[in-house]
């Protein structure tokens, strides 16, 4: 079967390496910047010193043990890559000047688009896992090895699901002219209203209801149970939660990311501030 | 007119610009007034969730030297990078005032950015939780403040004038952030860390600070937590001068100082 760019089968090609090796190109070519040295200070040194702060603050305010702060700060230091970098990953095509050259090509978008959250994800999950050994290695902390495939999923699903939350940012940042004090701001408020410190059942009901709504919050809350033994059937309906509110925000990032460029074409305005 | 009689002037001009630019700045917005507001919040839930009795002046007062620490080690850090990427690093190594002259307003700015925090997490307090801004000494509360915001303007000029040694000054900003809020006792005490880091909080002003200020402001003795401020200011001037010297004799001898 042919069409107009080709056979199904060739542009179906086509689309997986805009995912794969585009993914990766544009990460290697946005993120150039991160040195070794970057890298270690900045996606490691930080969780490591956030989740020993919050896990002395815990013991001190005497609200749970470690095992709760270094579940929930494991998780979360994933959006430093999910919500930083995936907001770097779109935003940063503007600052760099090529948003212009790449829109003019035919790509995929949903492809292109989508494509640069891998990268991002794996370092999501990197800099998770790094969390959860500072835990093992530093903290009142310990993890069956029975728990850890399960983890891992939730962890998977919980990274992706903040990536797309960082991918809607990004793509305001087509638009908006200072994205970065909104990624700021969103990472520090997670901190606040997605459980990752204060059981989200005691916060005030509004603020319950805005973490609740947000990519993390049900994350965390499954990651905890497997910690504590739950089994990843006991808390499918938290993890289906979970991706179901990182495609919500993926799908209407994406559409806001074609509406820009739709509007960035029409106005001449893609590359503006 | 000499350099002397000039050198305030110098100061004050260079601090009341940079303090100006900072407030401009909606990054450092975030970090002195936003920032510390979410962590004074969620030290607040902890507290109340948990067993402790804290007052809630406690905590306001620890996330406000918070927001301080941060907009120093951010503003301070980066500050000589900053400059370079602006292209006015050599216009300043080249103006007739020693480069550490120009410089010192710019981080005394950063700290005094990090007031904001303090008032932010007060009025937080008094407003959302009805804490009572009742301070025990007002006099030395007076003086805390000021010690403290020169003590961490003067630990920005060691930050300054070491981070320039290296490449990638923001990712040591970036690290430092979290060790500095947990080992000088902001939002939990020292003595519930391990031993060895007690030794490391007495070196670092916001341990002082935060101890000056929250004694003036709860009770207790501060002129002791004053007196180590001043210390620290003395020699932290003392290092960051000779710092900044090396700094700039190195720039000029291996012709780097406008280099990335």
């Amino acid at each position: 079967m042919t069409s107009r760019g080709g056979t199904v089968r060739e542009r179906a090609r086509v689309i997986v390496r805009i995912f794969f090796i585009g993914g990766l190109f544009s990460y290697r070519a946005l993120f150039n910047w991160i040195t070794p040295t970057m890298y270690v200070t900045t996606m490691l040194g930080s969780p490591l010193f956030q989740i020993l702060f919050f896990a002395y603050l815990g013991r001190f305010a005497g609200l749970q043990d470690d095992t709760f702060f270094v579940v929930g700060n494991a998780v979360q230091v994933s959006a430093m890559a999910g919500i930083y970098g995936m907001t770097m990953t779109i935003a940063n095509e503007r600052q760099f000047g090529t948003l212009q050259p790449l829109l003019a090509t035919p790509a995929n978008r949903i492809a292109l688009f989508l494509g640069r959250a891998l990268p991002v994800i794996v370092n999501g999950l990197i800099v998770s896992a790094f969390g959860f050994a500072v835990g093992l290695l530093l903290l009142d902390f310990t993890l069956s090895p029975s728990a850890v495939p399960p983890l891992l999923v939730v962890v998977v699903v919980t990274v992706a699901s903040c990536t797309a939350l960082g991918m809607l940012l990004g793509s305001i940042g087509l638009r908006a002219r200072d994205v970065f004090f909104a990624s700021n701001l969103v990472y520090f408020l997670m901190l606040l209203v997605c459980g990752v410190n204060i059981p989200v059942e005691t916060l005030p009901d509004w603020l319950e209801a805005i973490g609740r709504a947000v990519p993390l919050t049900h994350g965390i809350e499954a990651a905890r149970e497997i910690v504590a033994g739950a089994s990843l059937g006991e808390v499918s309906g938290l993890v289906w939660t979970e991706l179901g509110i990182g495609a919500a925000y993926a799908a209407t990032a994406f559409l806001l990311f074609r509406l820009f460029e739709i509007e960035g074409r029409r106005r001449a305005s893609l590359e503006t501030f | 007119m000499n350099f002397v009689a000039l050198a305030p002037r110098l100061f004050w001009v260079g601090w009341k610009f940079h303090l100006k630019g900072l407030t401009m700045s909606s990054f450092f917005i975030l970090v002195s007034v936003i920032q510390p507001l979410i962590f004074a919040t969620i030290a607040y839930y902890m507290y109340e969730a948990g067993a402790r009795e804290g007052t809630l002046l406690y905590v306001a007062l620890g996330a406000g030297l918070m927001g301080m620490w941060s907009s120093t080690l951010f503003g301070s850090g980066g500050a000589i990078q900053w400059q370079r990427w602006q292209g006015t690093l050599e216009l300043l190594i080249g103006a007739p005032p020693p480069f550490v002259m120009t410089l010192l307003p710019l981080t005394l700015a950063t700290a005094s950015v990090g007031l904001y925090s303090i008032v932010a997490t007060l009025l937080w307090g008094g407003i959302l939780f009805d804490v009572p801004l009742s301070v025990e000494h007002p006099f030395l509360f007076a003086i805390s403040l000021p010690a403290t915001t020169i003590a961490l303007g003067l630990l920005g000029l060691v930050l300054a004038s070491t981070f320039v040694l290296y490449r990638h000054a923001s990712a040591f900003s970036n690290l430092l952030e979290y060790p500095v809020w947990l080992v000088s006792g902001l939002l939990i005490p020292v003595s519930l860390l391990p031993g060895w880091v007690e030794p490391l909080s007495w070196v670092l002003a916001p341990t002082w600070g935060v101890k000056a200020i929250r004694e003036s402001a709860l009770g207790g003795d501060p002129l002791p937590a004053i007196g180590m401020c001043v210390l620290l200011s003395v020699a932290y001037l003392v290092i960051g001068w000779f710092s900044m010297a090396n700094f700039e004799r190195l720039a000029r001898k291996r012709a780097t100082l406008s280099l990335t």
